[in-house]
């Protein structure tokens, strides 16, 4: 063991790094809140509808949570690419965890749905809401709470995940890493470094979760 | 006020109303008894649009109710309907429980929906719980919420469905105290209800459901004092034991 540590070159490009963590941030946030939505759709269509849509919905849900990650990734780039359409890196690794969330989420959502019962919704309607307002004001509301804490897991997760983005050319802050790394050597110290920001971030992450909680859910 | 003719209603191959004729007159209150099965809830479903009908009519303020033109919605905003399982919405407090219906359905102002939700509160003596969420309540006070909540949209008449049939018997007091003041406030309800001496206190006419049809429908002193039908006596003897 003569290693040298040289944590110079991590501080010099420190400023680089933290910025890749935005953008890894960004790419986790947006292919969250896209797989909220695809996610409570792909419920709501398992739950209510047959036929053609309901067995997109399900292929969907069984493929995202039955097959590697990184394949899902890989068919958004290289996949849909063997047919000549070209996404940016960013776009490919949006897909990728968008598709990836919006798989699990569907699974929690289709849980938290079976939890409220069907009385809620007869009381609902009885004060003459409508089926919209019955399910945006009363049903989601209490869907959301019941599955709070999955949804933060599946963020962590997004974040964490995104580091896949690397392998289709997305430099994020694994990709940076990887990138720096290489240029000078310090692989041990880079990959050290951003270890700990991916820490901290997944902890900040967690705390917002948590304090957000506190705020919303008063009952 | 509700006028029901030649009622029938199945679930898939079970036929649980067998033609029902029954008209309600404003300002009447009419109980319905019957042993568990016989059709009574589902028969408040129907009123209320909440389960689709096979034959017949209900009629409600001069609306057919099943009509494909007919609005369900604007149809169940003048009708309250109060159900056997305690149901307020948990996420909301006492006060925007009672208030959301008024606001969403009614479109009135929020300053507006809150008097309203705070007035039928204190009407159903809940004025102190306003902020509370509906986990720090009683079942005897959530079913006063679920009073509150249907009469804030200032209904025409009121559907229970044994609104005191889950809760603890030092309870069902209070929720009936609270259903006997809407009956002296003139109030056209159906209430089917276990409580034999609640029925024959507040009705002006009690309904017999046997098997999916009314068996025998009355003023309470003739139904309860000299039953005719044979599945009432023995309905009747049950129950008091
Ligand atoms: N959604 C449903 N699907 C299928 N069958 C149902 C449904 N709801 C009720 N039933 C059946 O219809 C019949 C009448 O039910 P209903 O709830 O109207 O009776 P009830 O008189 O209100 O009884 P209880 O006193 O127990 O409340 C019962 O046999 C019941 O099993
Ligand atoms: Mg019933």
């Amino acid at each position: 063991m003569d290693y040298n540590f040289h944590w110079r070159p991590v501080f010099k490009t420190l400023p680089d790094l933290l910025e890749s963590a935005i953008l890894t941030v960004e790419v986790a946030v947006l292919s969250m809140v896209l797989g909220i939505l695809f996610g409570l759709a792909l419920s709501l269509i398992r739950i209510h509808m047959t036929g053609p849509l309901k067995w997109f919905a399900v292929s969907w849900i069984e493929l995202a949570r039955n097959t590697p990650a990184l394949l899902q990734l890989f068919f958004f780039g290289f996949g849909l690419g063997a047919f000549g359409i070209h996404f940016s890196p960013f776009l490919i690794v949006l897909m990728g965890l968008t598709f990836n969330n919006s798989g699990y989420l569907a699974e929690n959502f289709r849980g938290g749905f079976n939890a409220i019962p069907d009385t809620q919704i007869r009381a609902s309607l009885s004060l003459g809401m409508n089926s919209f307002q019955t399910y945006t004001r009363i049903i989601i509301p209490q869907v959301l709470r019941i599955v709070y804490h999955p949804m933060t897991n599946q963020m962590v997760w997004a974040v964490l995940m995104s580091s896949l983005g690397m392998l289709v050319g997305f430099r994020e802050l694994s990709g940076e890493t990887q990138f720096f790394a290489s240029k000078t050597y310090r692989i041990f110290e880079y990959f050290a470094a951003t270890a700990v920001i991916y820490y901290v971030l997944v902890k900040i992450i967690l705390g917002a979760a948590k304090l957000m909680a506190l705020r919303l859910f008063k009952y | 006020m509700i006028k029901i003719s030649n009622l029938y209603k199945s679930y898939d191959d079970l036929e649980v109303l067998k033609g029902i004729n029954l008209n309600v007159s404003k300002g009447e209150v009419l109980s319905v008894i019957g042993s568990s099965g016989s059709g009574k809830s589902t028969l408040l479903y129907c009123i209320n649009g909440l389960e689709p009908i096979q034959q017949g009519q209900i009629i409600v303020d001069d609306i057919d109710v099943h009509a494909s033109d007919t609005n369900l919605n604007s149809v169940r905003q003048n009708m309250g309907m109060v159900f056997q399982q305690w149901n307020s919405f948990p996420h909301l407090t006492v006060l925007e429980n009672v208030a959301l219906a008024p606001r969403i359905v009614s479109k009135l102002p929020k300053a507006q929906a809150l008097e309203i939700a705070e007035k039928q509160l204190r009407h159903v003596g809940l004025g102190d719980k306003l902020s509370k969420y509906p986990s720090a309540l009683s079942g005897g006070q959530q079913q006063r919420l679920a009073i509150a909540r249907a009469l804030a949209m200032e209904p025409k008449c009121m559907l229970f469905d044994e609104a005191t049939s889950a809760l603890d018997p030092e309870l069902v007091g209070e929720v009936l105290d609270t259903i006997r003041l809407l009956a002296e406030e003139g109030m056209t309800m159906i209430c089917v209800t276990h409580e034999m001496g609640f029925a024959r206190e507040v009705s002006d006419r009690v309904a017999f459901f046997h098997e999916g049809v009314i068996e025998e429908i009355n003023q309470p002193e003739e139904l309860f004092g000299a039953p005719k039908s044979v599945y009432l006596q023995k309905f009747l003897s049950k129950v008091k034991k």
